[in-house]
């Protein structure tokens, strides 16, 4: 069995990352759980990721918008979004397999999941690149700074209607979707206060050719306006402090995080009392992470047994174990991406169909850029059904064909459960995964396959 | 938004996990599955005369004003003077309203009194986004479309059984997804694991309950079981049909409609317990060239129909089936200048089967004159009205549970 350090700090790296390569853990694992925390920590910060320096930037091709009546235009406009956001998928499942930020990678899909904004609406994938700029660069720092800063956020501001919000009409969408979603939970707040919130953001609109958040001065409702019990003229900015001030926003804020990163827990509970001192009154959400990362519960059964992986981590996961890029070509070494749509001899291999890992999450049920609704997605049963699992048992053989999997097949059968285990990075098999496994022992393909579809595995 | 945790899904197996711990192990794994299947097997079943219920989505938004055409409306043409019917067109009904020249099959079940059209149906505010749009109908929440699917929640409260829902399609929509159960997808009458025996074997074994997985892991692998459990079922049900089924196409709303009701019926006609099936078709999405593009899906419709109901004649499953079209919208009443429509609102559901009070319509039909400000149809019938007639009628379960709020039925079942 793995010691107690390693089995501890692959535990940080699946919550924290997108999980360690055997080679990985063996150098991590002499220093202590809290060095490897404050690694992860250090990573948030800072512009540079070294590990996926050499992934090019995501192409965005969108024409101008067509004239109403263009067909021609219209259809042309449709494919390069569906093309351009296919570019932006395969740049970011690039970037988690070969970041060596890993933090800053899974904090901006817990924001992704937490601002749920999806491209099928918004339907421009520069915005949506824009945004999760935004989440790699502000996610870490301040709650509020990060708050506001999506309330400007283009793709937020067509996502939810803002752009919509006139002072003659107002849209109540972001304002109530910001108190329920993103700041204070159901029960915080009154169908008042989601008439002053939408009053509030009135006249703030977004130049979709500049990239840029717009005031509308004579669309702005500057009447007085009672707000969580407040009274004032509030502007949009008013409304996202006012919100963050109330008692109900940490407590919401730190369950969404540990919920995220340990196992779903409600406000009220004691880790999160626990967490609400480092987050504090400047609501850091990085000195939150490092305390979710060092509470005791963290390390617990509890937490080990309370999430399972989410699509894109599993596939993000199992692709980096295994050596492959975001298309399932070998991924080089030096951590560039071989294989782009189109290309595809593997090792002198016969030449094998490109895949897009990114739709092999679709087929898992999550696809980047276009969670289901601004809910995002669930979590746990959420992603168990029979579907996901057979599924998730034929994208595993296609991985374990493609991958470099010689740790586990050049060893002799007997040690080939072992070795599975190890290069999976899962401290071991529980007795009835272990006499499955055992069955394909001579199958060295198959049975990566099979441990990779074992609750061992799928349980992050 | 958070889900909880839920270790209860499917307390059979966590509970046989628990006391058959000893002979979970090598000996009997190659037969556990099949004493699940008897477990499955001795649970409720439908009854004949309630359901199944067919739920048929298209995707897109389909014209319902060139779907049930008000000929005899002056304003009629007026709107639609390049993309509309001339009354020695359409297939008369009644109270001036005749169907699509390619509805002929659905006529014929209309004068045959097991089709009904509901007219104006959808809910306050709509929505012009096909993608919130078809959220709405299927979380039947519309103030976003968020949360469970409403087919999902009746799974949640009702049903653990993988066969109890099934949706033809290689992927699961929203709505038979809830928040621990959901529906199981097919794309034919059978289940296909990949792997030879030796493999199916291990994976088979790989899902065996035991005393080392308890709470997810436990649930992790009983959705492997549920899977094979249908598959085991679906192989039964295949085993004992009358003709081999033709696999449909891999994307949802691939394969005709046709192929899809055609694996439905030989479902029912096995046996199957399902209560609940899905089949969809897709681009409806009508914004140019609109006449021949739904003419060609609504002969799609019509043929699968058709040889639904024809093939089922007679059949003693069959005789509570209640199929049911929806789409996310309507489209606008005036064409544009592309011979298309743009989205828009209400629109006509259709309701067939042989306990369907067919022959009639039901709601009024939406004025063409009196429109919303985007120059849209207002609607007269709730859709929660018309899941809640079904939930009551066709399922068989407790609308409110499931809709979280008492709506009207109706009685057109």
């Amino acid at each position: 069995m793995v010691s107690q350090n390693r089995s501890d700090v692959a535990l940080l790296y699946r919550r924290a990352g997108f999980g360690l390569r055997s080679d990985e853990l063996d150098r991590l694992s002499t220093g202590s759980y809290e060095a490897a925390v404050d690694g992860l920590i250090a990573g948030l910060g800072g512009a540079a990721d070294p590990g996926s320096a050499n992934i090019p930037e995501p192409t965005l091709t969108l024409p101008a918008r067509p004239k109403k009546g263009d067909l021609a235009a219209l259809k042309a406009f449709n494919k390069a979004i569906t093309a351009d956001t296919q570019s932006l998928q395969a740049w970011w499942m690039n970037k988690m397999i070969t970041t060596s930020t890993p933090l800053r990678e899974r904090l901006t899909l817990f924001w992704h999941g937490h601002f749920a904004t999806a491209v099928s609406k918004v339907r421009y994938p520069k915005l949506m690149y824009l945004q999760n700029q935004l989440f790699r660069t502000a996610g870490s720092g301040s709650f509020e700074t990060l708050m506001q800063a999506v309330a400007k956020d283009g793709a937020m501001m067509i996502w939810l209607d803002t752009i919509t919000d006139k002072k003659a009409h107002p849209n109540e969408n972001f304002g109530r979707e910001m108190m329920e979603l993103f700041t204070l939970g159901l029960g915080n707040y009154t169908q008042d206060d989601v008439v002053a919130a939408a009053e509030g953001f009135t006249g703030w609109t977004y130049n979709t050719t500049a990239d840029r958040y717009v005031f509308q001065r004579a669309q702005h409702d500057y009447a007085t306006k009672t707000y969580l019990g407040q009274t004032g003229d509030w502007n949009g900015n008013d409304i996202v402090s006012i919100a963050l001030a109330h008692p109900a926003s940490p407590r919401f804020v730190l369950s969404k995080l540990w919920s995220h990163f340990a196992y779903p827990v409600s406000p009220a509970e004691q880790v999160v009392t626990d967490l609400l001192d480092a987050y504090g009154t400047g609501m850091s959400v990085s000195a939150a992470l490092k305390a979710i990362f060092l509470h005791p519960d963290f390390r617990s059964d509890t937490t080990r047994t309370g999430l399972v992986k989410q699509p894109v981590e599993y596939l993000a996961g199992a692709a980096r174990t295994l050596g492959l890029d975001s298309t399932l070509q070998p991924l080089s070494s030096s951590g560039t991406t071989q294989g782009t749509a189109g290309a595809g001899t593997a090792g002198g291999k016969t030449k094998v169909k490109p895949v897009a890992l990114s739709a092999l999450a679709t087929t898992l049920g999550q696809t980047l850029f276009d969670p289901p609704n601004v809910g995002g997605w669930g979590q746990n049963t959420y992603w168990l059904d029979t579907v996901t699992a057979l599924r998730r048992f034929e994208i595993a053989l296609i991985l374990a064909e493609r991958g470099d999997i010689s740790p586990v097949s050049s060893v002799p059968s007997a040690e080939r459960l072992d070795a599975a285990a190890n290069f999976l990075g899962v401290d071991g098999w529980g007795l009835t995964t272990r006499s499955a496994l055992a069955q394909v022992a001579d199958r060295p393909s198959e049975l990566v396959a099979l441990a990779l579809s074992s609750p061992e595995y799928v349980i992050a | 938004m958070t889900k909880d945790i839920i270790f209860t899904r499917r307390r059979f197996l966590v509970g046989a996990g628990a006391a058959t711990a000893a002979l979970a192990t090598g000996a009997v794994l190659g037969h556990w599955t099949d004493v699940l299947s008897g477990a499955h097997s001795a649970s409720q079943t439908a009854s004949p005369g309630s359901g199944p219920l067919v739920l048929v989505t298209l995707y897109g938004g389909n014209d319902g004003l060139n779907t049930v055409i008000p000929y005899q409306d002056p304003n009629y043409l007026k709107l639609r003077p390049n993309l509309g019917y001339q009354p020695d067109q359409v297939l008369p009904l009644a109270d001036g309203l005749g169907f699509n020249p390619q509805l002929k099959g659905l006529h014929a079940l209309w004068g045959a009194g097991t089709l009904a059209v509901l007219r104006g149906v959808g809910y306050p505010n709509p929505v012009l986004s096909h993608f919130e749009g078809m959220d709405i109908w299927q979380t039947a929440n519309p103030t976003d479309g968020s949360g469970p699917g409403w087919l999902g929640k009746w799974l949640d409260e009702y049903s653990d059984d993988p066969m109890r829902a099934l949706s033809v399609g290689t992927t699961l929509p929203p709505v038979l997804r809830g928040e621990k159960n959901a529906a199981t997808a097919i794309t034919s009458t059978r289940l296909t694991l990949p792997g030879d025996a030796t493999l199916q074997g291990a994976y088979a074994a790989l899902q065996a309950p035991g005393s080392d997985r308890v709470g997810l892991a436990a649930a992790v692998a009983t959705s492997g079981a549920d899977l094979l459990n249908a598959k085991g079922q679906l192989d039964k049900l295949a085993a004992s049909a009358t003709s081999p089924s033709t696999p449909v196409g891999t994307a949802p709303g691939a394969g005709s409609l046709t192929e899809q009701m055609a694996v439905v019926a030989e479902l029912i006609k096995a046996g199957a317990p399902t209560q609940v099936y899905q089949v969809s078709l897709s681009s409806f999405d009508t914004h140019a060239g609109e006449k021949p593009n739904q003419e060609k899906l609504l002969a799609d419709l019509d043929s699968a129909f058709s040889s639904f109901f024809a093939g089922l004649k007679g059949v003693k499953a069959a005789q509570g089936v209640v199929v049911m079209t929806y789409s996310e919208f309507g489209r606008r009443p005036a064409e544009n200048a592309s011979g298309g429509t743009d989205h828009g609102t209400a629109a006509p559901m259709f309701v067939a089967g042989p306990k369907v009070k067919g022959g009639q319509f039901y709601g009024e039909e939406p004025s063409l004159t009196s429109l919303d400000p985007n120059g849209n149809l207002l609607h007269n019938i709730d859709f929660r009205s018309v899941y809640a007639t079904v939930l009551d009628k066709v399922v068989g379960v407790d609308p409110e549970k499931v809709l979280g709020g008492s709506f009207p039925t109706l009685p057109f079942v």
